[in-house]
């Protein structure tokens, strides 16, 4: 059961009203007008410091775990270095509906006087699009791929198990003696190293600066305090903070107090993708449970007392604030740290333990969008932790999600991994696979893949913009059979991703120069060995990826091709392009025989299916293995947040039925309302896919509540996943909703504001989506038992 | 084995993700045919042993392409929609092929056993998994039974688990042929009451009683399927009387109560066919578990539901 205080505290998380807080922006600003000259990472460091030393404490009553990033529960930082908002940017991020940040007009004014005559022209953003081609920016105006750095910094990394064996001042011994093992002689780089490994210093000791703060404001508040079991709480909270992260925990609340100014320290060193995510939690916190259990210093309900107000700190911290095209790919406050449960230990067993289970309450009861929560499952864990995973499941707000452990350590086997680091690793973000606190696996952008066929179709040329944007690659009037398209699509699709890449590449640099990241480096393995920062190939793996969106509507818009064009004749390649211009208007009936008289994937039907297959490995073929700048490679994912809303937004409509702007499918899932023959069809389809050799695919499934209701339910459910897992899926996840009564909290919204959904790997409030997300959830197949 | 793989049967649907007709997550291959006419069947599309069509009105664009595709001219064009006349309708499907809201939905086509195990085999995972398999149903699958018998002889070569969903009537032989191959009976026990049985699926009862009582005599695994209809079969003497029989007879896996559920019934306006029972409503959780008690005072278990 919740507490009193934890409910007054989550309460308190959820009325708060996200808005935005000038703190961070002031401190940056007045420290970058002092720093003289000064390496990059150097420059940092001092930055880091001054937040450190300046920002304003925060403790609220009855918190156990202490330090807001703001000032305050959802005062949210902005990062003008990265992305300076103009005066129209507040504007909007203050009035807009959904994901709204009320700015203050103190804050306004201080943008208009400082912050923007400071940093116009000098901030990340401005510097990216500049060195961005001509036709990088066409092709990104045209919507045909996103840049995940345009507004935040690249982050996509998780942490393992080393800060709750090692203190801050652990690290510090390390990096000085690595410092002193620098040899200026033979190791050209020695000074470029001594730089990074000062600033880690820096870092190190500044995150120590902060606790020290907040040891200090709970001695005052328990000064002050006339409760004596309130002020006892302090005192001893004073404690932890003098203690942690100077040294290693020794307590599970010690261990969870470390791990949230670690994890403050890196939303606030920059504004990283994915916040940052203390990743195997029950893993790492399971040796300090056991033994004050053992002891009898803790019960099983103080420590689900301290993980609850725990949960509560990830929920006061929005996912920084997004406008433009950024804001659209990743329209949510959920800043995707994503704890993980299960999975296996680095010597192959089991790891479901105690923890795992109480973590299973923790979810439960809390009801949060933040943290979000997954299971990694493997086929070693025992059939009760499903089916308790499987109980919060099916209370319909979609977490925890559920990953196959034994295919995520497979894919990073496959990338070269060591099979500890692999077996340690798990899943982040949306489904993103990773070795935790050893990798820095960045996603760098969505790609519109059923976009490229619409060029294709169109000799190169944009119908939308009326823009020639690809290579002439033909005029598909005159096409004679499949392989015609297929080669034509295949030469589209690489000239796409080129320029992507290039792109890529250049932003890459750009961080690794002028924006290091001295403090998230002492946390990721090899960086203080290597004397190398996080964002310049420190860690012991550098893996980018670009995510493919609309997979599900590329393959039936080909699909349809092929079957009403190629080899039924019942249309002429003209007249289907002549559809899909003109949006199908006036032919209703040949749209509908485009939706439902063409092989769909989604069906377990092998001639749409292999389509998909064709599809997926010229993606995988054109952009696997190919070389990024900091020792790593790109690889694919498959995924979307929410991005297959707005390409489709951007997209006319396609050869399968699709109107034009309506979204594409999301994620593997398959086109909403395709998939006719049910859910096991569904699961053999996108298990068609090769999963293995990606980093990660997001299958989302919508059941009726009624199916899964009872024992049978629960089994008949643990029976998909698990079947689903022995096919080789990556994850899978479940909306158990109405389509009626997602409808109903549209009608009336002021029943419905707590109505939570899985939109694609994250949970958000119904209500908070835009319109066309809402619609495109309500449209997605209902799948129910026969 | 050539020779099995090529007869063929009339097979309306075939279902995945089927959880209530027998173990597991299973496929359900419904035949089309079924000599009882129950007057609560919630499939009215698998009585008749011909091909027909459900007309789903919602869907109809009145875009005329099925009166141009007959060629019988047996549909003209109204200002509601397409009228069929049923008098020049010669059952070919071309309505339906092009169709492109599939407003007109073919029931009743020919499937090859190649061709239903191909399909029943694509869920052989999640039949492992589950301990499910494949469950011939309909209609009354005992009435093709060539094809049928092909069908069990196949699954059983791949390791498929098989259940059949009989109403019971067919000669004693045809379900001996059966037998060998079979993993699963679900046998439908209506009435006994020879009257009733009559009355309101059409067909006398005997043949089936006695089916019944020689299936338990063979050792096969049973689940005996009573469905509960409302002023039929629910009065504690009839529930007395089909408990007293199945005790007689024999010890069944298990006796499932159907409960009267009134989901198909939109379906006979598909078919233009009546719907007789229309002023029934469900049994609520009280009166079913009535029966419930009433049954277990013969056998054990009592499941309520497939």
């Amino acid at each position: 059961m919740m507490t009193e205080r934890v409910r007054k505290l989550r309460e308190q998380s959820l009325q708060a009203v996200p808005h935005l807080s000038a703190e961070r922006a002031e401190i940056v600003t007045r420290a970058c007008k002092n720093i003289g000259l000064e390496s990059a990472p150097m420059q940092r460091a001092l930055i880091f410091q001054a937040i450190m030393q300046e920002k304003e404490i925060c403790i609220l009553p009855g918190e156990l775990i202490v330090g807001e990033r703001g000032p305050a529960p959802k005062a949210t930082y902005t990062y003008p270095e990265i992305c300076c908002h103009s005066l129209q940017d507040l504007e909007i991020l203050d009035s807009r509906d959904k994901v709204f940040f009320k700015v203050d007009e103190a804050m306004r004014q201080r943008y208009q006087e400082v912050m923007i005559p400071f940093w116009h022209g000098k901030t990340m953003r401005e510097k990216l699009l500049a060195e961005m081609s001509a036709e990088w920016h066409q092709a990104y105006k045209a919507g045909i791929f996103t840049e995940f750095m345009e507004q935040r910094a690249p982050g996509h990394t998780v942490l393992d198990d080393k800060i709750y064996h090692k203190g801050m001042n652990d690290f510090i011994t390390d990096i000085d003696a690595r410092l002193a093992a620098l040899d200026f002689h033979a190791d050209a780089r020695a000074c470029d190293k001594q730089q990074e490994l000062r600033a880690m210093r820096l870092c190190a000791e500044s995150i120590i600066t902060l606790a020290q703060r907040y040891a200090k404001r709970a001695r005052e508040l328990a000064s002050q305090e006339s409760d004596p079991s309130r002020r006892e709480e302090l005192y001893h909270m004073a404690a932890i903070c003098e203690r942690v992260p100077a040294e290693k925990p020794r307590t599970l609340w010690e261990a969870l107090q470390y791990y949230w100014f670690v994890h403050l320290g890196v939303i606030t060193e920059l504004n990283p993708w994915d916040a940052f995510n203390p990743g195997r939690l029950d893993q790492h916190l399971y040796p300090f449970y056991k033994q004050e259990i053992d002891s009898g210093a803790l019960t099983r309900e103080k420590a689900r007392e301290l993980l609850q107000c725990f949960w509560v700190k990830f929920n006061n911290q929005p996912a920084p604030p997004k406008v433009g095209v950024t804001a659209a790919e990743s329209s949510t406050y959920t800043d995707f740290a994503n704890i993980n449960v299960g999975g296996m230990r680095a010597d192959g067993s089991d790891g479901v333990n105690e923890l795992s289970y109480l973590l299973l309450e923790v979810i439960d009861e809390m009801r949060l969008v933040q943290p979000s929560s997954n299971i990694q499952l493997s086929r070693k864990n025992p059939e009760h932790f499903l089916k308790e995973a499987l109980k919060v499941v099916r209370k319909g707000w979609g977490q925890p999600s559920i990953f196959n452990a034994d295919t995520v350590t497979e894919e990073m086997l496959r990338q070269g991994k060591s099979l500890e680091d692999a077996r340690c690793g798990g899943t982040s973000g949306c489904v993103e696979t990773g070795a935790f606190g050893k990798e820095s696996y960045i996603l760098t952008g969505y790609f519109n893949i059923p976009k490229i066929l619409e060029i294709t179709l169109h000799n190169g040329l944009d119908p939308r913009t009326g823009t020639q944007l690809g290579p002439q690659t033909g005029d598909p009037t005159v096409w004679q059979d499949f392989s015609d398209l297929s080669s034509a699509f295949s030469k589209q699709m690489r000239h796409f991703i080129d320029i992507k890449m290039r792109g890529n590449q250049i932003i890459e640099r750009l961080f690794a120069r002028h924006l290091p990241v001295p403090f998230l480096s002492l946390l990721i393995d090899d960086c203080i060995a290597k004397g190398q920062d996080y964002n310049d190939g420190g860690a012991r793996y550098n893996t980018n990826y670009i995510q493919g969106v609309g997979i599900g509507t590329v393959t039936d818009a080909l699909s349809a091709i092929r079957t009403h064009v190629l080899t039924s004749h019942t249309l002429t390649m003209a007249e289907m392009i002549e559809l899909i211009d003109t949006d199908f208007a006036g032919h209703e009936p040949a749209r509908q025989l485009l939706l439902n008289k063409t092989p769909k994937y989604g069906n377990d039907d092998d001639d749409a299916d292999d389509l998909m297959r064709a599809v997926f490995e010229m993606f995988y073929d054109l952009v696997n293995g190919r070389p990024n700048t900091k020792g790593g490679v790109y690889r694919i994912d498959m995924l979307p947040t929410t991005c297959h809303v707005y390409f489709g937004s951007v997209t006319g409509a396609t050869p399968d039925g699709r109107r034009a702007w309506m979204p594409l499918s999301e994620g593997i899932s398959p086109v909403q309302g395709a998939d006719r023959k049910g859910p096991t069809a569904v699961l053999k389809s996108a298990a068609k896919m090769d999963h293995v050799r990606t980093g990660g695919t997001l299958l989302n499934q919508k059941f009726t509540p009624a199916i899964l209701e009872g024992e049978k339910g629960l089994t008949h459910l643990a029976q998909l996943v698990r079947s689903y897992f022995l096919l080789g899926g990556h994850h899978i996840q479940f909306n158990v909703v109405d389509a009626e009564t997602l409808r109903e909290a549209q009608r009336h919204p002021e029943e419905h504001r707590d109505l939570i959904v899985r939109v694609a790997g994250y949970s958000d409030y119904f209500l908070d989506l835009s319109k066309a997300l809402q619609d495109e959830i309500i449209s997605r197949t209902q799948q129910q038992g026969f | 084995m050539t020779h099995d793989r090529e007869i063929c049967g009339t097979i309306f649907n075939i279902m995945r993700f089927a959880l209530h007709d027998g173990p597991g997550i299973r496929t359900t291959v419904f035949f089309k045919g079924c000599p009882l006419h129950c007057q609560w069947c919630h499939n009215p599309e698998s009585i008749a042993a011909q091909p027909e069509w459900l007309f789903h009105e919602e869907r109809c664009l009145s875009c005329g392409l099925c009166a141009r595709a007959c060629p019988e001219s047996a549909i003209t064009m109204a200002p509601g929609g397409p009228v069929t006349h049923p008098e020049k309708c010669t059952r070919c499907g071309a309505c339906a092929r092009i169709c492109p809201t599939e407003a007109r939905a073919w029931m009743g086509d020919q499937w090859s056993v190649e061709q239903v195990i191909k399909e029943v085999h694509k869920d052989r995972s999640f039949y492992e998994q589950s301990g499910g398999g494949v469950t011939f149903s309909g209609g009354e699958p005992l009435q093709q039974p060539l094809f049928l018998e092909a069908l069990l002889r196949a699954c059983r070569q791949r390791g498929l688990p098989t259940a059949i969903d009989t109403c019971g009537f067919a000669p004693q032989q045809v379900i001996d042929t059966m037998l060998p191959w079979t993993d699963l009976w679900l046998f439908d026990l209506k009435a006994l009451n020879p009257e009733t049985h009559k009355r309101f699926t059409g067909r006398d009862n005997q043949q089936i009683l006695a089916n019944l009582a020689h299936l338990l005599k063979q050792n096969s695994r049973v689940r005996i399927r009573v469905p509960l209809i409302p002023g039929v079969n629910d009065s504690a003497e009839e529930i007395g009387r089909i408990g007293a029989f199945i005790r007689a007879s024999g010890t069944p896996e298990a006796v499932h109560i159907l409960p009267y559920h009134r989901i198909g019934v939109e379906k006979y306006q598909r078919l233009n066919k009546k719907y007789t029972l229309s002023d029934r409503l469900p049994p609520d959780e009280a009166q079913v578990s009535v029966a419930v008690n009433r049954l277990l005072e013969f056998v054990n278990p009592v499941i309520i539901g497939g």
